[in-house]
This record gives C-alpha cells, sequence and structure tokens, in this order.
C-alpha cells in the first residue's frame, strides 16, 4: 500500500482540463484517499426533469461552514471524507478549515482543531484519523477546489457518474481563487448533541400504501444505520414497514430525505446522490433541516423518526 | 388529481392518467405558482419543490388545483427531433415474435409513431417517450444487460426510449443510433427535454429490414 507518511506518491493531474496545475498553480496532492472521499460543492440544483439530480455534499451545512471559514463563497468545492483517513500534501501554503464529523486531525504530525481556520505551510501534509462522532468530514481550502465543472457543478455524483472522480492517491486537485475576504469569527462553535439523533418526518407522500400501524412503528422503536450505506442513501434496520396494498407504484419523483420502502419493509433513508425517479413507495420524508444530521450518521447508530403533522 | 406532500418543502402531485400530467406539468411549467421550484414530472405525477419562506403546501394545493389544464399540443405541431435508427438490435426478434408481428412490421410501427418526451429519469438523460404503437408494448426482460451501449434504442412497457450513455438496462433493445442525444458539456446537455416530439427514422443497408422488402415471418434476415 503506498501512501505511508514519507513515501514519493507518483502524481496524476485528476482534472484534465487543468493540466497546468501542477506547475504554478496552488494544489492538493492526494496521499491517502481515505475511504470513498469525494470532491463536493452544493450540487447541480434544477437539472432533476433532464434526469440529473443535485448530488453535493452530504451534510450541506458542514461543507458551507467549512467554506465560511476559509472566507469561500458557501458553494466553493471541498472534500467530503466518510470516515476520514485522507492524507493530502500541500504543493503551496494554503488555509484550510475542517468541519462536519468531529475528527482528529494533523498537519505535519501535530494536531489541530476543527472547525477553525488553519494555515498550512508548503509541502506540509495534512493528516486525518477516524472521526469520534458523526461520518462525513469537510475540508475546504481558500479558493475552493478548482477541477472542471460538469453542468455547473464540481460535486461528484456517484450515482449518475457525473463530475470529479473519486480521490485516489497520486491524485491533483488544483486550488482555485474563489475566496472573497474573511469572516467576522474565527472558530465556530459545535453544537453537542447526546443520545440518539432524532430526524423529523413529514408523512407521505404515499403513507396511504401502508398500514397505520407502519406509520407507528416508523416512529417507535429506533431504526439502526446499516453497513449497506453511501451518498446514495442508508439502508436501516428495524421494524419492517407493512403495505396496506400490494402492486407497483410508476416512477415519481425522489427527494433527499425520502423514506422508501422496498419489499422487505426495511426502509432506505435517500441522500445526496438518491435516484430522481423511484418506483417504491415513500412513507414518510425527513425534513429539510435534519437532513445534514442523518448524513452524519453512521452505520451502527441509532435513529429515531418524530411524526410531525402541522405546519408546512 | 390529488396533492400529496413530500418532505418541508416539496408535493407531488398526482395525476389521473399519463396525459393529465403532462398537461400538469406544461401548465406548472408556463405559470409556475407562487413559491415553486423545480418541477419533476414522471409517469403520473409531477414532483414539485416549493421554498416554504414563500408559500406552504395548502397554498399550494389550492393553486394547483385552480390551474387550468390545456390540451398539450400534438406531437406534429412542435419542433421534432429526428432520430435516425439502425434496426440492428439484440432484441428485435423478440420483440417481434412476443408481438405476433415479423420484424418488419416492428420497425414499420415504431417508426410510423408520433412520440413525445413524457419525463425524464433513471439516468442523466434518459427520457421516456410515450405514444408507443400498443402492439409494440413488451414487458422488459427478464434479465437486464448488466452493459447497454450508448445509442441504444429500446422499448419497454407503454414506453420507448434511448440510452444516452452506457449503463444497465433491461429494456429491448430494437436497434442503435449514432446521434448524440447526451453532451454534459452543452446547456442544456440533452435534446430530449419533457414535452420534446421525437419520431424514429429507419436508416440501414440493403438487407437491413429498414430498407430491404419482406423478410418473411422468421424474420431471418434481421440479425447482422
Amino acid at each position: 500500500m503506498n501512501g505511508e507518511p514519507g513515501d514519493a506518491v507518483p502524481e496524476r493531474c485528476g482534472a484534465s482540463a487543468a493540466p497546468d496545475a501542477a506547475d504554478g498553480r496552488s494544489a492538493l496532492l492526494v496521499v491517502r484517499p481515505g475511504y470513498g472521499a469525494t470532491v463536493q460543492d452544493l450540487g447541480r440544483p434544477g437539472l432533476a426533469a433532464l434526469g440529473v439530480g443535485r448530488s453535493g455534499a452530504a451534510d450541506r451545512g458542514a461543507l458551507r461552514l467549512a467554506n465560511r471559514l476559509v472566507g469561500n463563497p458557501e458553494d466553493a468545492a471541498g472534500l467530503e471524507m466518510p470516515l476520514g483517513g485522507v492524507e493530502l500534501e500541500f504543493r503551496r501554503a494554503a488555509t484550510c478549515a475542517l468541519a462536519g464529523a468531529d475528527c482528529p486531525a494533523w498537519v505535519n504530525g501535530r494536531p489541530v482543531g476543527t472547525r477553525t481556520p488553519l494555515a498550512v505551510p508548503a509541502g506540509a501534509r495534512l493528516r486525518l484519523g477516524t472521526p469520534v462522532r458523526g461520518l462525513r468530514v469537510y475540508l475546504a481550502v481558500r479558493g475552493g477546489l478548482d477541477v472542471p465543472a460538469v453542468l455547473g457543478s464540481r460535486a461528484t455524483d456517484t450515482l449518475a457518474g457525473l463530475g470529479p472522480e473519486r480521490l485516489t492517491a497520486g491524485l491533483l486537485l488544483p486550488v482555485g481563487t474563489a475566496a472573497t475576504g474573511w469572516p467576522a469569527a474565527e472558530h465556530a462553535p459545535r453544537r453537542d448533541r447526546t443520545g440518539p439523533v432524532v430526524l423529523r418526518v413529514v408523512p407521505g407522500p404515499r403513507d396511504d400504501w401502508f398500514t397505520a400501524a407502519a406509520l407507528r412503528a416508523l416512529c417507535g422503536e429506533p431504526y439502526t444505520v446499516t453497513a449497506d450505506s453511501d451518498r446514495i442513501g442508508m439502508r436501516l434496520d428495524g421494524p419492517a414497514l407493512e403495505r396496506a396494498r400490494g402492486g407497483e407504484l410508476p416512477s415519481e419523483g425522489m427527494v433527499a430525505g425520502a423514506l422508501q420502502v422496498p419489499p422487505s419493509g426495511r426502509p432506505i433513508l435517500f441522500l445526496a446522490d438518491h435516484p430522481v425517479t423511484g418506483g417504491y413507495p415513500v412513507i414518510a420524508v425527513v425534513r429539510r433541516a435534519d437532513l445534514d444530521a442523518a448524513a452524519q450518521a453512521r452505520p451502527g447508530d441509532p435513529l429515531r423518526f418524530r411524526l410531525e403533522d402541522a405546519g408546512r | 388529481m390529488r396533492v400529496l406532500r413530500c418532505g418541508s418543502d416539496a408535493v407531488l402531485i398526482e395525476a389521473e392518467d399519463a396525459e393529465q400530467a403532462q398537461r400538469l406539468h406544461t401548465a406548472l411549467r408556463d405559470a409556475p405558482p407562487v413559491g415553486t421550484g423545480e418541477l419533476v414530472p414522471a409517469a403520473r405525477t409531477v414532483l414539485v419543490r416549493y421554498d416554504p419562506s414563500a408559500t406552504d403546501w395548502q397554498r399550494l394545493r389550492a393553486a394547483v388545483t385552480a390551474l387550468p389544464l390545456h390540451e398539450v399540443p400534438p406531437a406534429e405541431a412542435a419542433e421534432t427531433v429526428r432520430i435516425p435508427v439502425r434496426y440492428d438490435g439484440p432484441d428485435l426478434a423478440e420483440v417481434a415474435r412476443l408481438a405476433g408481428l415479423t420484424p418488419r412490421q416492428v420497425v414499420e410501427r415504431h417508426t410510423a409513431a408520433r412520440y413525445r418526451v413524457a419525463f425524464c429519469g433513471f439516468a442523466p438523460g434518459f427520457a421516456y417517450l410515450t405514444g408507443l404503437d400498443p402492439r409494440l408494448r413488451v414487458p422488459r426482460r427478464a434479465e437486464p444487460r448488466t452493459r447497454v451501449p450508448a445509442g441504444a434504442v429500446a422499448v419497454a412497457d407503454e414506453y420507448t426510449g434511448v440510452y444516452p450513455r452506457t449503463s444497465p438496462g433491461g429494456w429491448q433493445l430494437l436497434g442503435t443510433t449514432d446521434l448524440p442525444l447526451w453532451d454534459q458539456t452543452a446547456d442544456p446537455p440533452t435534446r430530449l427535454r419533457p414535452g420534446t416530439a421525437v419520431r424514429f427514422v429507419a436508416i440501414g443497408e440493403p438487407g437491413r429490414p429498414a430498407e430491404s422488402g419482406g423478410t418473411g415471418e422468421d424474420g431471418e434476415a434481421v440479425r447482422p
């Protein structure tokens, strides 16, 4: 396995449209690619009618925060790193920030904090450990990652196969000039979460395809996030949700947060790279405001759903 | 028509049938209610995203129910994308068998019909075309292919379509087009947007069913 500290990592420019990235421009060299790390921004809204999903950071708030901490526009491209494990070499001095899952990190072996801007000298290596809680760690670099945009976004859509390739050792990620200023704050406090994550859900659109007991079961005992989880969705283990009617549903539009129920009765919670349309009934949808927390649940974590009937 | 909640910032509108779903999509696109954003048309539904700070689902329900639904102009009236097809697909003979037709008759019926993009889904730029001759309604393959090449022209159930990029797929393959339909550097990246009128035009070498005489009931001359 390459990527031991001190190893010479062969370079490959990840951006075919930016062959000059290695000369002159600032760039990050991927020494260790982690476990499915991708480049993400806030995605490709508005193209679902053409079969293109939004994609973008699974925990959008975390990417936004990381960008704000380094003076980037909130939609600048950064890295999404599930379970950390990434090591990067900075070709030039840069300012970066980590947000999302709480993850130990080191620059040239010295521990550094998260949710605060980090000055990284030229040639230094940033290494991530394994998050102590949460799943996805985000890195923003002042200037933003300048890989080529596809359909207006630098997000990797893992389902549709759009956007930059996943991180691999030796990949060179050019840094752009997207920074606009400096934030007022130099450190963002963490909101402490204790106990199981509670996600508020709105029933429907297909709750009438299930028994009344199914909706109660969904919001009763907690579900467990299984290992069969990725940016497309999280397969959950827990009480099976019983259908009140058989038959098939013609494909219909899907949203992030949808709890789609396949014949097994175990729901799948759709995340950023969910399919644009789907044919299994959706019993309930997690509120938009709770999706970032859902994206930080990791395999083995309990999830509780709480019904929200009223209001908008 | 039913307006169903779909989370905190979308509603799913369920139409009576495919035709009403297309009318609804056209009406919403031409006169979007206040606060609405992206529309995702599908087989019988239109998903409408909205800005919860500008509207709510009850107001949307009222606005949608009050929308006048006009007849969608016939496919011939709109600009038509013509897709040249070599009818050399590996499932042509099987579709003919299932339909009780000769391969040549399958091609004739597939090229005679006027299609419209009802919606896109499954993969970027994959357009579900309605208007298929009812005789050509065949089930999906029992075993989906792991790799269907870009440009494959296929049918399944009430739809026909073209695989815009190489992908897995379970539809029955009638032929191939060289017309590039998906270009992610273009804006928009596909010519087949919901509402677009489409026709298929047979091209082929002599001996292929599109231009040859009858090939007989068994269609032996069809397979390359």
